[in-house]
């Protein structure tokens, strides 16, 4: 390990070193390098002054091209004394720079001051870069015992193009266990940090590099692959799916695995890999899901109040370097808190990348899926994203809906800003799809009714279709039989009543009137029987019918002759002033025949009904 | 003569009533249907609700692959798949050996779906393929016991299918496999030849060959099917109960149907060749020999027609022979006598376990038990007697159809445990048809006693079904004081009286809350057998504890593994259970799988296992196999792991390879 050099820029720098390029001068530099998570940060506090005449308002700040190519993220910001950062901070612009007389290994930023510089004036501000694949696993292969070791590269002194008048630097580690690291003058070790100065009044262009070897067992989890879907509903839900390819990007692991090791001592075999992820959701977050393409991964954990959801998943294997894993999580957000209107125009206000910590994201893409009937769609990032538009056609769509597409490389967890989609949307296209079901279901009862009332057989004339109809015919003329039979059986049960009376009043007129009344209308309900009959008699689809239909008519008049006899009896008897048990005599054989008959024509009704 | 005043009210409407009557009865009968379908659909989410939507076990994980590569590559592709992810280095040719049937219905469901814009994923339709397939299956159930006993018969029937464990074990949602449409496809077979031969429809002679195509195309049990038929057909004609309507239920069904069975290419030839096939050919020709004979018989007089029959024997006779020698002969130079092994292990069930291990190693292929009796079909066991002893009063054909069909899926559910899914279906049937005779009998006589007085109208209304009829003598009860005069009493229960003697109420009434609780306690239990039973998918287990809930997601683990870690093409070996979620969970290339159609590979797998390690790495080395999954369970207790299995191997292995022998892995020879 000690054998390992890296003077990879010295040479050029110190021959390229050039006049420096304004009158600028650093007059105090802070950098303080944090490798405490596999994402690198620089946080430098610089103290620029004006030593020229001239006025200057902006300053350079370089990078090797060796950390240049895996910078994700820079920001610079006034430096505010402690105490007093409460205020939110405006960002100092920050754009590439590239000035004619620089060497070609250095990539070159300029931060515009807020205010021109004077001579003699300084000004402070912080930046900090946000480094990607900057750790570099040595030995790039370790077992599952084994633990995990990376190395930094950088320089002990501030790469500039302004001279430094002082500066220090400090490196803190994730653990105080060091493999080995370089020792340069003014070096010291306390625990987990490693500082380096101060130096004073280095020139411009100077680099001195040091390395540190050290242990490393935090997460190394890179996302190959990460496309969010956000589907804006506007019945109140913001769903958002993501879709997960990771990878660890530590040292890669070789040999075998023993998963009942891992089981037993899991931080001595197997320290290097890592277990589980954090997500932190939004606050009311609802409906999480954690699942891959083979189905539900029951390894997980959330855990919510007011302020935020915190999700902890687990993949469905430790992830070991070099290990890869797929899988997607979704949740439900409440849609008031991220929507809002403004203007006219409705927006989404939503974070950009994902609820991850510290996860590194290769490739990220955001599609933004509005409600279908959007226009007018605008994004507003804040930092340059490439975008498109698709659409995507899902539940009970015609034309699709709107989707806009934001990819950004590099991604790390400071891009986890807000950001805008602007639209249009009328409320009533809200009502478009529950109408449409609506009138699905209305035009499929209407055409059930139209099938079964309208009459749709192909040939009118068949015989079939002819007899059928006969049959129904015939069908509605026994109906009407029916129901005259039926309305007799009813006379002869007012006739019964009227008797019961007689025996419990003796009022013999009231019984003579019901008979009278009773004899009219049996004669109308024969009369109309009649025509029914004749028609079923030439009906030839009523052959099958007709014998009983006629026998049971028959029965009905038999019955009624039994009726009126029986009826005639004891109205007689009574008049005749004879005893009750007399009469009940007289007409207890006739009471026998006229259950018996009356339970024929049951019969009788109930077997055409079957018919 | 006291009759009482309400029947002068209740006659005339009587009447009025009759239409409306009807109308209620077969809203009512629809939403019971309606209501037994949502039953039958969501009696089978407890697999979703309790664990996840996912496919079960082995062999759906396959069929899952099939349907995604439909639905990714249209059905010209699937026809043609010949699979290369199977079977290293041989492959499979899929679109010629699976049964397409489930695989095309959910495909089609899913094409349906998605072109209404409605983006479900293939696997979720998978999964609820089988749930509302029992729907169907159950409302299939009511039509055909319509057909042979009536409505009331028919609802019984289609409730307790809906719920009868035996088939919710193989249709729960996820359980994605040929029996989940093949039953509804068996049954709706049976109802229509049902349907034909009541009602001598061409019609139906038609549809029932299509449905028949269905079965062929969905499940290798459609055999059942063409041998039942058959059988049934020559019962009818031995009996004396051949007419033109068992012609027309009959000859349709063998020529189309057979010649649409061919279409299938899993079938193919096999619709002519094979001796499943042959009875109902035998059948054919004896049916068109019957008719023939009834022709004759019409036209000659009955001396005429004794001389011809002398003639017609003697010599029909002779030829009859002749042709049997031959296909005797035909038969016999095949050394499985033409039978597929499958087919002969039912025939004699010694048969697998002397030749064929592979086949006797699955244990869904073994007997069943008398307590899986008990759980697959419980009270049903006790109701099917008296449902034959129903349907012998009076004998139709459609109830001897059902007596045959139960005798014969007894034997076949005796034989392996599998086919007790073919017995569910019989016993439901013949079980509603009990349940609902018993409630008719008692129903009747508690109406005779307490509403003899009342009007006939409420007892006929009552008597639509026997189910309806429930709520509504309850009603009748309330509403009649107890009259007990000697009344005229109503003529339903007359003829009931004539039948089976008449019942006290009291009596009756007792005897109908201990039928009710039958069918209720049987219902606990289907329930439970969902929930519990049959619900676990098998690749996830779930166990309690007294710290809480473990979960064993163990396999997909594994699966989850293979996939992101290893090469596409890397082969994976494994004990052939496993071929079938390797291919399709991990997306890796197997050596062999759970279609066990070379027995020689996976004996070399086998024989592999069962080696030392160094030859283990030479036959391994030699099918380009990189990784060896193995299922270990002795850490958490899991009883069915490759340790369980090793017999098998070491078994299937000896079968071809001589020098692995049984006795060399047990410890009595060891020590």
């Amino acid at each position: 390990m000690e054998s390992f050099r890296f003077c990879f820029l010295m040479l050029t720098i110190a021959i390229l070193a050039s006049p420096a390029l304004s009158d600028l001068v650093l007059s105090k530099v802070d950098r303080r390098i944090y490798l405490t998570s596999h994402i690198v940060r620089i946080s430098s506090t610089m103290k620029v002054e004006n030593a020229g005449s001239e006025k200057e308002s902006k300053v350079l700040l370089a990078f090797p091209e060796q950390q240049a190519k895996n910078m994700a993220y820079l920001i610079a910001t006034p430096h505010e004394g402690k105490g007093k950062g409460k205020n939110p901070v405006v960002a100092l612009p920050v754009e590439a720079a590239n000035p004619k007389d620089m060497p070609a290994a250095l990539t070159l930023y300029s931060v515009s001051l807020p205010k021109g510089l004077a001579e003699g004036d300084s000004f402070t501000f912080d930046v900090l870069a946000v480094f990607t694949h900057a750790l570099r696993p040595i030995p790039e292969q370790i077992t599952q015992a084994d633990i995990q070791l990376v190395l930094y590269q950088d320089s002990a002194h501030y790469l500039s193009p302004y001279a430094v008048k002082v500066q220090s630097l400090s490196v803190k580690l994730p653990d105080s266990r060091i493999e080995s690291y370089t020792k340069l003058e003014n070096t010291k070790i306390h625990g987990s940090e490693i500082k380096y100065g101060p130096y004073e009044n280095i020139p411009s262009f100077s680099y001195s590099p040091i390395a540190v070897h050290f242990e490393s067992n935090l997460p190394f989890a890179v996302a190959h692959e990460l496309v969010r879907e956000i589907e804006i509903s506007h019945w109140g839900n913001v769903q958002v799916t993501e879709h997960y390819k990771l990878i660890h990007g530590g040292a890669q692991s070789k040999g075998e695995f023993s998963r009942l090791d891992f089981q037993a001592r899991p931080n001595v075999r197997g320290a290097s890999a890592f277990r589980y992820l954090v997500a932190n959701l939004p606050p009311r977050a609802h409906s999480v899901y954690y699942r891959d393409e083979i189905g539900n991964i029951s390894t997980s954990h959330l855990r919510g109040d007011s302020k935020k959801t915190e999700l902890l998943i687990e993949p469905r294997y430790p992830m070991f370097g070099g290990w890869r894993t797929a899988f997607t999580i979704g949740y439900g957000l409440p849609l008031q808190d991220f929507l809002f209107e403004s203007d006219g125009k409705r927006f989404l206000n939503i974070t950009f990348s994902s609820p991850m910590v510290e996860l590194v994201i290769d490739a990220l893409i955001v599609k933004v899926v509005l409600p279908e009937g959007s226009s007018d769609i605008s994004v507003a990032a804040p930092f340059p994203v490439e975008q498109w538009q698709e659409t995507k056609i899902s539940h009970l769509d015609i034309d699709g809906r709107p989707v806009v597409v934001l990819k950004k490389t590099n991604v790390v967890p400071e891009h986890n800003q807000f950001f805008q989609v602007y639209y249009h949307f009328s409320q009533l296209s809200m009502l478009r799809e529950p109408l449409m079901l609506i009138s699905g279901f209305f035009f499929f009862f209407v055409a059930c009714i139209v099938y079964m009332h309208a009459d749709i057989s192909i040939s009118k004339s068949s015989a079939s279709y002819l007899a059928k109809q006969q049959w129904e015919e015939v069908q509605a003329v026994i109906q009407q039989v029916q129901n005259i039979i039926s309305r007799c059986l009813t006379t002869h049960d007012n006739l019964e009543a009227s008797l019961r009376d007689l025996s419990r009043t003796g009022n013999i007129q009231a019984c003579k009137a019901a008979r009278k009344a009773a004899d009219g209308l049996l004669k109308e309900l024969s009369k109309e029987l009649k025509p029914l009959l004749t028609f079923l008699q030439s009906s030839p689809s009523a052959a099958q019918v007709l014998p009983k239909v006629e026998e049971l008519v028959a029965k009905e008049r038999e019955l009624q002759e039994k009726v009126m006899v029986k009826h005639s009896t004891v109205v007689d008897g009574y008049e005749k002033k004879l005893g009750a048990r007399d009469i009940e005599n007289r007409v207890a054989l006739q009471q026998q025949k006229l259950t018996a008959l009356r339970q024929e024509v049951d019969d009788l009704l109930e077997f055409i009904d079957e018919i | 003569m006291a009759a009482p005043e309400t029947s002068t009210a209740a006659v005339p409407t009587l009447y009025t009533n009759n239409t409306l009557r009807n109308a209620f009865g077969g809203v009512l009968s629809f939403f019971i249907l309606l209501l037994i379908g949502v039953m039958a659909f969501s009696i089978r989410l407890f697999s979703v609700i309790k664990y996840e939507s996912v496919i079960h076990e082995f062999d759906p994980y396959f069929n899952y692959r099939v349907t995604q590569f439909l639905a990714k590559n249209g059905i010209y592709e699937f026809w043609n798949w010949f699979d290369d992810r199977t079977w290293y280095p041989l492959g499979r040719v899929i679109g010629g050996t699976v049964y397409p049937g489930l695989t095309l219905t959910a495909g089609t469901i899913w094409w349906l779906l998605n072109s209404l814009n409605i983006p479900l994923s293939v696997e979720t339709v998978c999964v609820f393929t089988a749930p509302i397939f029992s729907a169907f299956a159950s409302w299939a159930t009511y039509l055909l016991t319509k057909e042979v006993k009536g409505t009331g018969a028919g609802l019984t029937a289609a409730a307790l299918l809906a719920m009868v464990p035996s088939y919710i074990s193989r249709s729960v949602a996820g359980s994605y496999d040929n029996e989940a449409v093949a039953i509804f496809a068996l049954i709706f077979t049976f109802y229509l030849y049902i349907k034909t031969l009541n009602t001598g429809s061409l019609f139906y002679a038609t549809l029932n060959s299509i449905a028949y195509f269905y079965m062929v195309c969905s499940w290798g049990g459609y055999t059942f099917i063409i041998n039942l038929i058959p059988m049934h057909v020559l019962l009818c004609i031995v009996t004396g109960r051949f007419s033109s309507r068992l012609y027309i239920a009959y000859a349709p069904l063998v020529v189309l149907g057979t010649l649409l069975a061919a279409l299938v290419p899993v079938v193919g030839f096999n619709a002519v060749m094979t001796s499943e096939h042959f009875a109902s050919f035998l059948v054919f020709i004896i049916i068109h020999v019957v008719a023939f004979v009834y022709y004759i018989k019409g036209i000659l007089s009955p001396k005429m027609f004794k001389v011809a029959v002398t003639l017609v024997v003697s010599v029909g006779l002779a030829v009859c022979c002749a042709v049997i020698a031959v296909l005797i002969a035909l038969v016999a130079s095949s050394p499985t006598k033409g039978w597929s092994g499958r087919s002969l292990s039912l025939l004699d069930p010694t048969y697998a376990s002397k030749y064929i291990p592979i086949i006797a190693s699955v244990s869904e292929h073994q007997p069943p038990t008398w307590p899986s009796y008990f759980m697959d079909i419980n009270v049903l066991a006790f109701l099917v007697p008296a449902g034959i002893i129903a349907c012998f009063l009076p004998l139709s054909d459609a109830s001897s159809f059902v007596v045959l069909y139960i005798a014969t899926s007894v034997y076949f559910s005796g034989v392996m445990v599998r086919l007790m899914l073919v017995l569910a279906p019989a016993a439901c049937i013949t079980s509603g048809i009990a349940l609902s005779q018993a409630f008719d009998v008692f129903t009747g006589s508690i109406k005779f006693q307490l509403t003899g007085a009342s009007s006939n109208t409420e007892v006929d209304a009552a008597e639509t079904s026997s189910s309806t009829a429930e709520s509504q003598t309850d009603a009748v009860k309330t509403e009649k004081p107890e009259e007990t005069a000697k009344n005229r009493p109503s003529r339903k229960s007359k003829k009931k009286e004539r039948e089976h003697g008449e019942k006290p109420s009291t009596e009756a009434k007792a005897e109908k809350k201990r039928l009710l609780a039958l069918p209720l306690e049987s219902s606990v239990h289907c329930v439970w057998a969902a929930a519990e039973a049959y619900s676990a998918p098998s690749i996830v287990l779930t166990s309690r504890s007294h710290d809480g809930l473990h979960v064993f997601d163990d396999f997909r683990e594994a699966y989850a593994w293979l996939r992101h870690n290893t090469d596409v093409d890397d082969k994976v070996a494994s004990w052939w259970d496993y071929g079938y979620q390797t291919t399709a969970m991990a997306n890796r290339t197997v050596i062999v799988d759970n279609n066990t159609w070379n027995n020689t590979h996976i004996a070399t797998v086998g024989t592999a296992m069962s080696s030392p390690e160094r030859a283990a790495w030479e036959i391994f080395h030699s099918l380009d196999v990189k990784y060896v999954l193995v299922v270990f369970g002795g850490l958490v207790g899991y009883p069915s792991d490759d340790i369980n299995k090793f017999l098998w191997m070491v078994r299937i292995g000896g079968g071809v390879f001589p020098h692995i022998k049984e006795p060399d892995y047990l410890v009595s020879s060891l020590c």
